[in-house]
Parts: structure tokens; sequence; C-alpha cells
């Protein structure tokens, strides 16, 4: 053994052995394993609820009793929001990837990136207890007065594990706005960052302006619920909309928080497999930058229906309309740094195309319902379900999936099967269409969100709807079994198999305890791909190496 | 006196020392947004019902908020002067300074003891004994869950900040806070000068809200 290693450096994987070397470690990319471990965990909790809603939905008198459905919604969206989507690209990929791609050696701030893991499982665990013990039947938006006065399920365990949860996210967030403000190598100029650099740290400033608004909301929603007052109890003097106010004041951020990120990643993704580099770089970080800062000023969008004023509901409106320009700027840019590239369809690209097109349905229908008089129409309707989960699932987890497999062999020191790996990719696109276009229609037609039945006219619709999630399901768990065997008898990978420009790639597969032997000084922006012949310029200078 | 190594992802002490600063100071900026959501609320209610949370306020004991703005503000002098003494390296000035601000902290602490009995004896308890005046109806009570909420969360933030004053005293002792790298000690004074500032924000909008 010792003689096949020698002359290798050690990478962070072998260097130590002992299960507290794990439990304990201060290494952002073990830190990002054990994410990766706790959120597949919650991917496949919040897919089983899924699961059992499409099957409930696919007959028109269902298979759930009406409560049981209730708390399976409630789980589903409170798992897959705060358990899933919003930790899943930062704590992962950004988590292992950041500092090597800004040639750091290891976050800013070891000690807080491991209590964040600790935190997210404790919050787990509160989670899971609630789900035991019954769960709850609130919806993930824990609406008051109903979740306040009435619902009958662990709410406060709920608002606890969220409230909990958001520190979590509030250390995760805080490490890397620190780390990238201070930690880039020499020559690491903001305009030198890679887009996914800029994704990150674009959503770590929202992550840390909105969670706390959430969790003084929740708190609030606890507090009423187990002292018996009223904050949000109209007959006490509360107004249930302050509620709805404040919860969206940090969900609707909440949905660039697994957006921005996506972006960031999808933009890497591009650039390597069309070896171009990208269109309007500049543009880029400002539509990132400006996409964080309008999406604090649109919550009101949320309640148009809800008994707001008019010209309140005008404004905000209009405010949603501006999000749709810097997002448009980035379709624009991803589509014109197609152009004249040299594209080769990798699994990859495959989930990056998939997310351009997806995101962009997402976004159209997204003003669609930010227009009041149709929202009027479209509000709690399944048009809005297929909105949103066009944006976060078509974006966020196909760029999730899309971003694992790109940096799977710097991951693991593996390649994946690329076969099976396009295979997935394209039941993914399949089956998330499949899944989520009827719901388009139902919505239009007038099939509410939450009601666990519907009349017998709408069964095609939540047939192929439920069809789709099959697909989907399928398209979820392959890459469990293919990235498992790649771990053990993949090929091994070279330390930059997709000739990419990234710093990330200037060091071995998997990379050493510490990242680099010596810290990179870089020479050269991101991207700097020729597509004539292929080849590029690592940002170190390294010339097609 | 040890010498200081920088963690491995630092080139030197010193930018170590800038990277915990900026850190304290997002931190800080997550914690008003956090405090801000709550006295966000206060506002809209307090906009909603103007005469009931003056009466409400009425209530408020004034002498024990006063006294604990007059503790708070000092106790921030002394932790800068505690900060002082450490970038000259007067280790004796450092230590006393340090547990004067603690004392100040901890006189804090208790003014607000006695405060929350006297609240209960004025049966201004939400949940436990409060009793609606008929002039601070319906909202009154409103008040005072506020109060319940921010005192108690704002004593919590000022517990934290003098569990990191007897750490700062312990690393006195150690002796690895020198002239040279003493940024802990100014990550600690950031943090407890955001405490004092949050209790400055309470103030008005619990003592002065019923006496104007
Ligand atoms: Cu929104």
């Amino acid at each position: 053994m010792a003689t096949i290693t020698a002359g290798l450096p050690t990478s962070y994987v072998t260097s130590e052995n002992t299960i507290s070397s794990w439990l304990l470690t201060k290494d952002h990319k073990r830190i990002a394993l054990l994410f990766f471990a706790s959120i597949t965990f919650f991917f496949f909790i919040g897919g089983i609820a899924a699961t059992l809603i499409r099957m409930h939905l696919a007959t028109p008198e269902g298979l759930l009793q009406p409560d049981i459905y209730n708390r399976m919604f409630t789980m589903h969206g409170i798992v897959m929001v705060w358990f899933f989507l919003i930790p899943s690209i930062p704590t992962t990929l950004g988590n292992f990837i950041i500092p090597l791609a800004i040639g750091a050696h290891d976050l800013a701030f070891p000690r807080i990136n491991l209590a964040s893991w600790y935190v997210f499982n404790l919050s787990g665990l509160v989670l899971l207890y609630a789900l035991i013990m019954g769960g709850i039947d609130t919806g993930w938006t824990f609406y008051t007065p109903y979740s306040t006065l009435f619902a009958n399920g662990y709410v406060i365990a709920a608002t606890l594990a969220v409230f909990i949860n958001g520190f979590s996210s509030i250390m995760t967030g805080l490490n890397f706005v620190v780390t990238i403000h201070r930690l880039r190598a020499p020559g690491m100029t903001w305009m030198r960052l890679p887009l996914f650099v800029w994704g990150i740290y674009s959503v770590s400033l929202v992550m840390l302006l909105a969670t706390p608004v959430l969790a003084m909301t929740v708190l609030l929603v606890a507090m009423e619920r187990f002292m018996g007052v009223g904050i949000f109890d109209p007959a006490r003097g509360g107004d249930p909309l302050l509620f709805q106010h404040m919860f969206w004041f940090y969900s609707h951020p909440a949905v660039y928080i697994m957006i921005l990120p996506a972006m960031g990643v999808v933009s890497e993704l591009i650039t390597c497999y069309v070896r171009r580099p990208i269109f309007g770089y500049t543009g880029m970080t400002y539509a990132l930058m400006s996409i964080a800062i309008i999406s604090f000023f649109v919550w009101g969008h949320h309640m148009f229906t809800a008994g707001i004023s008019i010209y309140s509901a005008v404004v905000f409106s209009l405010m949603t309309f501006f999000v749709a320009v810097p997002s448009a700027i980035k379709v624009f840019n991803w589509t014109a740094s197609l152009h004249k590239g040299s594209i080769t369809f990798d699994a990859p690209m495959l989930y990056a195309l998939g997310f351009v097109l997806l995101f962009t349905i997402g976004g159209l229908t997204g003003l669609i319902v930010a227009t009041v008089a149709l929202d009027v129409h479209l509000q709690d309707t399944y048009f809005v379900i297929a909105h949103f989960h066009y944006i976060m699932v078509g974006g966020t987890v196909s760029a999730f999936f899309g971003g694992l497999h790109y940096w799977w062999p710097k991951i693991t020191g593996r390649l994946y099967p690329e076969m099976w790996a396009r295979m997935a990719a394209l039941l993914t696109f399949v089956g998330f269409n499949l899944t989520f276009f009827p719901q388009f229609i139902l919505g239009y037609l007038g099939m509410p969100r939450r009601y666990y039945a519907y009349p017998p006219e709408w069964q095609a619709w939540n047939v192929l709807s439920s069809a789709g999630a099959s697909i989907l399901a399928v398209a979820y768990i392959l890459p469990l079994g293919y990235l498992g065997w790649s771990l053990l008898r993949g090929e091994r990978a070279a330390p930059n198999p997709w000739r990419a420009t990234g710093l990330e790639w200037q060091t071995s597969s998997p990379p050493p305890k510490h990242n680099f032997e010596r810290t990179p000084v870089v020479t050269a922006g991101p991207y700097l791909y020729d597509p004539e012949d292929g080849g590029f310029i690592a940002q170190n200078g390294a010339v097609n190496a | 006196m040890r010498s200081l190594q920088p963690e491995i992802q630092y080139a030197t002490l010193s930018q170590q020392g800038e990277t915990a600063q900026l850190g304290m100071w997002v931190f800080i900026a997550t914690e008003t947004l956090f405090f801000g959501a709550l006295i966000f609320t206060y506002f809209i209610y307090r906009d909603a019902y103007p005469k009931e949370f003056a009466e409400a306020g009425k209530d408020a004991v004034l002498w024990c908020g006063s006294v604990n703005v007059g503790l708070l503000l000092t106790s921030s002098l002394t932790m800068v002067l505690a900060i002082d003494a450490a970038a000259d390296g007067r280790r004796r000035h450092l230590k006393n300074w340090l547990l004067a601000t603690a004392g100040l902290g901890i006189a804090f602490v208790c003014v607000k003891g006695v405060e929350w009995c006297l609240d209960l004896a004025h049966h201004d308890v939400p949940s436990i004994n409060f009793i609606m005046k008929p002039a601070e109806a319906p909202a009154g009570e409103l008040f005072w869950v506020f109060y319940f909420i921010a005192t108690p969360l704002h004593a919590l933030h000022l517990l934290i900040g003098l569990g990191l004053i007897l750490y700062m005293l312990w690393r006195v002792r150690r002796g690895d806070l020198t002239p040279a790298y003493y940024a802990p000690l100014e990550v600690v004074g950031l943090y407890w000068s955001f405490v004092d500032t949050v209790w400055i924000f309470l103030y008005p909008c619990i003592y002065l809200v019923g006496r104007s």
C-alpha cells in the first residue's frame, strides 16, 4: 500500500481514518461530505412524502385520510425547503469548492463550519420528533391564526426546528461572506472570481439578512402557542396579516437562496462544456447582486388576495417585474455563451441545459402570477405549485445534480459512469416536465392547492403528473446507485479531467488536507477557454494543464 | 508568554484578527435584523394602538430601565479601556477593566431581575398573572408580550457576553492576549457594544412610551 501511494500527496479522505477525525473535523471538505449525508437523508424523507401525495392525487377520491394528507404536504414542504433546498448547494458544493476556487486553505471559521453541521442535525432531530409524534397540518407556511389557535399538531416543535435550522444557515452564510472577503489568493480580484463564488457570495448575504427575520417570526408563533397570548390573534388586538408580511419577508428571498447558487453552478458548467468564456461576465455579477437586493422588496406578491391595499399590491407587482430583468439577463447570457462554442453533451451539461429551460419556464410563469389581476385567479391553485417547482426543483435540483457530477471527480477522486449519468439527466428533464407541466393546466382550470380531493374531470392531468413523478423518482434514485458504484469501482480521476479553468482543478483529485501544497497566485480571469481547439488557461496561468 | 501562530488558512496573525472582526460585524448585521423584526412588530402595534400602548407603558419601572442604561453605557466604556490596556500590554489594567465590565453586566442582570419581580407584583406578566386595565384594552397585553420577549432575549445576549468576558479573563491569565494579537478581545468588545446598543433602542420603546 505504501509503495502505491508514495509520491502522491495524502488526500483529505485518507489523511486520517478514525471516526472522531470525521465527526470533529475542521476541514471544509469533510464537513461538506457530512452535509451531503444529512441533506441526502432529508431529500429522501421529503421525497417519500411527495410520493404519497402524488399517489393520493392519482384518483379523485384519494388514498390517504384528509388529515394525513395535510400532514404529508406540510412535511414535504418543511423538509424540502429548509432541510434540503436551502442548504443543498451552499453547504455541500459551496463548502467543498469555495475555498478551493479562491485559492484558500480552508474557510475563515472552520469551527463555526462544523458547528453549523451539528446545529443542522439538531434541528433535523427536532423536526423528526414533530414528524414521529404525529406531524403538523398547517402547511409549510405556518399561517396564523390557524397555526396559533386551531392547528392540533406539533407546531411548537416544528417552528423550533425551523428556528434552530436558521442558525445553521446563518453560520454557513457568515463563513462564506467573510471567507470570500478576506481569504482570496493573491491576484484573485473580485472581477476574477468564478461566477459560482459570486453566486455563493450573493446567496450568503440573503441568508444573513433574511433568516433572522424568519427566526423572530417563528419565535413569535411558538411564543403565542406556548404562552397562550395573542400576538397574531385579532380578537386580542393582534394582526394575522403581520405574520404573512414577516414570513414572506424571509420566504420570498428564500427562493433566491435556492436559485442564486444554482445560477453560479450553471455558469461553471456551461463555460466548461462549451469551451467558451461566459458571455457578459460583469453583467452576470451585477445580475446576481441585483437579484439578491431586489428579492427583499417583493414579498407582497404572496399576499395579493390576502387583503392588502391595491396600491401596495401594484408596487409589489412592479417590483416583482423588476426581478425579471436581471433574471432575463442571466438567461440571455447563458444562451449567448452557447453561440459558436464547441459543445459536448456530457451529463453536467445536460443538467445545465435542463436548468436553463426549466428556469425560463418557471421565470416566465412567475411574471404571470406577479400580475395582480391574473393572480386573483391563480393564487392558491396548482399553477403556483407548478411555477415554484419549476424554479426550485427544475432549477435548483437540476443544478445541484449537474454540479455534483461536475465536481464528483474532485470530491471523490473517481470518475462517474457517463452513460448512466446522461440517462439520469434526461430522465430528470422528462420526468420533471411530465410531473409539473400538467399542474399548470390544472391550476389554470382552477384546481386549488392543498385540497385532498378533486372532481373526476381533472383525473387525466393528475394521472399524468403522478406518472411523471414516478419517472422523476427513478431519475433521483439512479445516481445513488451509479455514484455509489463509482465511489468503489470508478476509474481514478486526473487532477483536471474536464480541462477546466478553476483553481480547484489545479490541485490533486481528491485534494490534500489543506487544499494546496503552496498558495496559488492568480494571474487570469475565469473561463479563458478557446472554442477553436478546446484549449484553456487556468486561473493560475497554467496553459492546458 | 507564548508566541501565537495563525491558523492554517491565514497568512498572518493580523489577517486572522481582521477576519475575526469582520465576522463579528457580519454577525451584528444579522442580529440587527433579528431584534429589528421584533421592534418592527412593536411599532406596527404601537401605530395601531397608540393610546393603549401609552397606558400599558406607564407600568414599566422607569428607574430600573434608566439605571440599566447607565450601567451598560459605563460598561462599554470599561470595555474600551480594557481593549486599550491590551493594546499597551498593561495586563493588570486589562484584567481589572474586564472585571469591572463583567461587574457592571452582572449589576444589570440583578436590576433586571428586580424589575421582573416588580412587573409580577403589578400583574403585568402575560399568561401568568396579567390583568388588563380598561384603558389599555385590547392591546395592552401586546405591549407586555413585547416586553417579555424583548427583555429576556436581550438579557440572554448579555449573559452570553458575560461568558465571553470570562473566557477573555481566562485567556489573559493564560497570557495569549498580547499587544501583537488581541483581536479576540476586540471581537468581544464589538459584541458587548452591540448588546449595549440594543438596550438603547429598547429603552424608549419600553419606558418612555407612556410618559410623553
Ligand atoms: Cu415570492
